[in-house]
């Protein structure tokens, strides 16, 4: 009898599995790379963790899909002062927050909100500074602290912000992930129900998907906003299936169990080009990975011995090799994709000979030097070992013995700020596809000092006045004049080899409609649609 | 056997001091500190980077850390993970079911084809059957979990293989589960969701067999070797002439003898399996502590790292202890030891 039960229970879970009804929501499955530190991106620091608050937050302002250019999100406008001190946001109307759990918004979204949002960041006295470790990495990184003399309430949907320095760069950091907006009634709610971390782990947004659940290092599940300002999504749910593994992540792929995989190995790339389920998109990444010369350290501070370098090193050679078809050939100190990128550079050919004639004429002979690699693949360099044995094999050929060396990565770095290396293999992902976020911060006098990102440590005063001048300046086709100017510099002086920009590709089924490939890393599903 | 137990139990203190201590002093000998980790290429100031350590207690001499570590854990504090600032505890706890319905389900499918194996080997001694279980289960033993994963899911589980299985993951992404047990299996039938029970039962088969592949070659191999240990004792030869049917004098009274150091053997193996737990879901990107604990690891995050070694620890020593005191009780020359 217990048999006859236990068969028919099996019969019958067989028929309901077999029988089960199509679901009528569409869904959409990212195999994603990794779990998210928090759901917060105030406080977290990794691509990882932005892409899974992505969803259900906007910024004052945004990138257009598949750009850097800046449009208006929870700003309907700005208005920038004439000394560049002053920028006012005129803040969209009738925008709601999510319900989530057990909160539910009285309210629509006004200038509480942000300044509630960036109160938290700012100052050390507010409520929720301390909350959840209370690291802001980005919001001190883009220098806010320092650059921010007030935020004013104007009215409900007006607010201001008053800094101490003109800074062009600002507005853009006011697309950046940090700078999303949080909901000050439901921070109010978290904290007198004495559970203020809970902000940090269910978010509450105005975004375009509500956050539903999270499965830790499992899932996460997002519902599409009905409510939201820009119309509700194709799309009813949008997983997040968290696997960390590369070769599993394609291979889900291609068994249907995701739609879209990102960070694919180099060498899957023609298999899954060839997969007739599946498409590849394909745009530059907003990156450069290059080799620093320190310019403080014999015999790399004669400009002859830097150009000689540049000509001396194979770039197509080890663009072939290391990044595959995942790499696109540096000359400048930023990517092609940010605005402002001077094309006309024309780059050092690979000629052995002329460098070692210019190694002759600045009196360099018999040349040991060290060459330093990173220990970690990074976006813009996939294997800076292999990168550095390839010009350590091209230099052997102009007479030049260099001794590789590394060290544990966060050493690595420390040692290159202080200027330790003598050549050593770094580079540079955007955080706002501002140009600045890459002269600025890599090459100005400024971050030359000890400790500093300028790990040539090469201080141009003429570049430095150019990159400084063009931070003050609001208009964009003076900064691109100011910024080309600045290009020249750094070609002519040569205080880099750029290596190459790397080329982000992202496999996903052929069902998906309307994924825009994000310069600046983000996976967006906003207007993303999947066919049934 | 009080006594015998308030020895072993008292051998369990200083192990748990020695594991926290070493835990403790592994993760600060890697390179790199958990700030200059979050900070990537963009770096951190000093002045920020001392700050950081200060805020988070990293600043104080190693001696008082750990002391205040020890006392914590102690009140049942086992501090916050200094990546998701949340409690340690409340993590492990939440992802430990994970991991203990996979370490089951591979203990399960371990014994229940290890111990059928090592006997028919033992029985059928020297003939191809014998050769070949033990030749497989040398093969078991030695095959990694990083090499033999990937392999079982490029010929079962994508559409390269038969498309058998699903490629990763606990369950199909389009199950949300309640949670009761937190073992999916059982929480899906709790919640009446067949659809998810299959799904789940599915995502379960090839981690199952890759994690429990290394204990059933130990198993088989024990049994086989303690059974024919036991198969040339004189009370088996004169059950054999008693005239004892083979079926009978192996399973009644081989058997029984035999599985005495198989136990034990079965109880080691909850190492091997909690070991082998953090490469396998790896590779089939399965929620559970191990994932949680590679992570820990990459983010020099000391106290989930500190934390959950302490805890999967715990289960291993009481795992033992278990089976030493089972041990004793059906060996009495092993609790009247002095």
């Amino acid at each position: 009898m217990k048999r006859r039960i236990m068969g028919a229970v099996a019969f019958t879970a067989i028929a309901l599995c077999l029988g089960a009804p199509a679901q009528a929501a569409k869904t959409l499955v990212y195999c994603s790379e990794g779990s998210p530190e928090n759901f917060n991106p105030q406080i977290n620091t990794t691509g990882t963790s932005f892409d899974t608050a992505y969803p259900v937050f906007n910024r004052l302002v945004e990138f257009e899909p598949g750009t850097t250019k800046l449009m208006p999100a929870l700003a309907e406008s700005w208005d920038v002062s004439d000394d560049g001190l002053s920028y006012t946001f005129h803040l969209r109307k009738g925008v709601k927050f999510h319900q989530v759990g057990s909160f539910a918004p009285t309210r629509d979204f006004n200038a509480d909100d942000v300044i509630a949002t960036f109160n938290r960041m700012w100052k050390a006295d507010d409520a929720y500074a301390k909350v959840s470790g209370g690291a802001y990495d980005y919001f001190n990184d883009m220098g806010m602290p320092d650059l921010l003399a007030s935020i004013d309430k104007v009215n409900e949907n007006t607010v201001k912000f008053v800094l101490k320095k003109p800074e062009s760069p600002f507005i853009a950091n006011m697309g950046m992930d940090f700078a999303a907006i949080h909901s000050k009634e439901y921070m109010d709610a978290m904290l007198k129900a004495g559970t203020p971390e809970m902000v940090d782990q269910v978010p509450v947004g105005t975004g375009p998907f509500i956050f539903s659940s999270y499965e830790k290092d499992s899932k996460i599940v997002y519902k599409a906003n009905a409510n939201y300002f820009r119309g509700k999504q194709p799309i009813d749910n949008l997983i997040f299936a968290i696997t960390p593994d590369q070769a599993v992540r394609t291979a889900k792929l291609q068994a249907g169990e995701c739609d879209v995989a990102p960070y694919p190995a180099p060498a899957d790339l023609p298999m899954l080009e060839q997969d007739a389920n599946l498409q590849v998109l394909t745009q530059e990444g907003l990156n450069v990975g290059y080799l620093a010369f320190n310019v403080q350290k014999k015999p790399f501070d004669d400009k002859r011995v830097r150009q000689a370098l540049n000509m001396a090193i194979d770039k197509d050679s080890i663009i072939k090799a290391v990044y595959q078809a995942a790499g696109k050939p540096a000359k400048n100190p930023i990517p092609p994709t940010i605005w402002s990128y001077d094309d006309a550079i024309t780059p050092y050919p690979y000629d052995p000979e002329k460098a070692k004639a210019m190694l002759a004429e600045a009196g360099v002979t018999n040349l040991s030097t060290d060459l330093w690699y990173m220990p970690v693949q990074r976006p813009y360099n996939p294997d800076a070992k292999k990168i550095a044995e390839l010009m350590q094999a091209d230099l052997a050929k102009i007479g030049i013995t260099a001794e590789l060396k590394t060290f544990e990565w966060g050493e690595y770095r420390k040692r290159l700020q202080a200027g330790e290396h003598q050549m050593g293999l770094l580079g540079w992902t955007g955080d706002n596809g501002d140009p600045d976020n890459f002269m600025g911060v890599l090459l100005s006098c400024g971050s030359a000092r000890e400790g500093g990102q300028n790990i040539a440590k090469w201080c141009n005063e003429d570049f430095t006045k150019l990159i400084d001048e063009a931070k003050l300046t609001a208009d964009v086709a003076k900064r691109t004049e100011l910024y080309t100017k600045a290009q020249e510099i750094f070609h002519e002086e040569a205080p880099w080899l750029p290596i190459a920009h790397s080329v982000v590709y992202m496999p996903m089924s052929k069902k998906v409609t309307g994924y825009k490939v994000h310069p600046l890393g983000t996976h967006i599903f906003e207007g993303v649609d999947i066919a049934e | 056997m009080l006594r015998f137990l308030l020895t072993r139990v008292s051998l369990v203190i200083p192990t748990f001091l020695g594991i926290i201590l070493i835990t403790f002093i592994l993760i600060r000998l890697v390179p790199g500190d958990p700030i200059e980790v979050r900070t990537g290429e963009r770096g951190i100031s000093p002045e920020r980077h001392a700050q950081m350590l200060h805020d988070w207690g990293l600043d104080r001499p190693l001696p008082v850390q750990f002391f205040s570590y020890v006392g914590n854990v102690l009140s049942g504090n086992f501090e916050k993970s200094l990546r998701t600032q949340r409690p340690v505890l409340g993590e492990f706890l939440e992802l430990f079911p994970a991991t203990l319905e996979l370490a089951i389900c591979a203990a399960i499918f371990a014994i229940v084809i290890g111990l059928p194996a090592g006997i028919l080997a033992a029985v059928r001694r020297n003939t191809i059957l014998d050769h070949g279980v033990m030749a497989a289960s040398l093969a078991g033993y030695s095959m990694p979990i990083f090499w033999w994963g990937p392999m079982l899911i490029l010929a079962f589980a994508t559409n390269i293989g038969l498309g058998w299985t699903p490629v990763s993951g606990r369950i199909g992404a389009e199950f949300v589960v309640d949670r009761f047990t937190g073992f999916l299996t059982i929480d899906s039938l709790l919640s009446g969701d067949t659809d998810a029970f299959w799904s789940a039962l599915h995502h379960l088969i090839l981690p199952t067999i890759v994690l429990g592949t290394i204990p059933l070659a130990v198993i088989a191999r024990m049994t086989r070797s303690s059974m024919m240990e036991v198969l040339g004792e004189d009370y088996v030869r004169t059950a054999r002439a008693k005239g004892l049917g083979s079926l009978r004098v192996i399973s009644v009274h081989a058997l029984r003898n035999a599985l005495i150091p198989v136990v034990t053997v079965i109880g080691l193996q909850v190492g091997t399996l909690m070991g082998g737990a953090i490469l396998t879901e790896r590779v089939f990107s399965w929620p559970g502590v191990g994932t949680w604990l590679l992570g820990a690891i990459y983010q020099r995050d000391y106290p989930a790292l500190q934390g959950g070694v302490l805890m999967v620890s715990t289960l291993v020593i009481v795992a033992n202890l278990s089976v030493d005191l089972v041990y004793g009780l059906l060996n009495p020359r092993i609790r009247h030891r002095r």
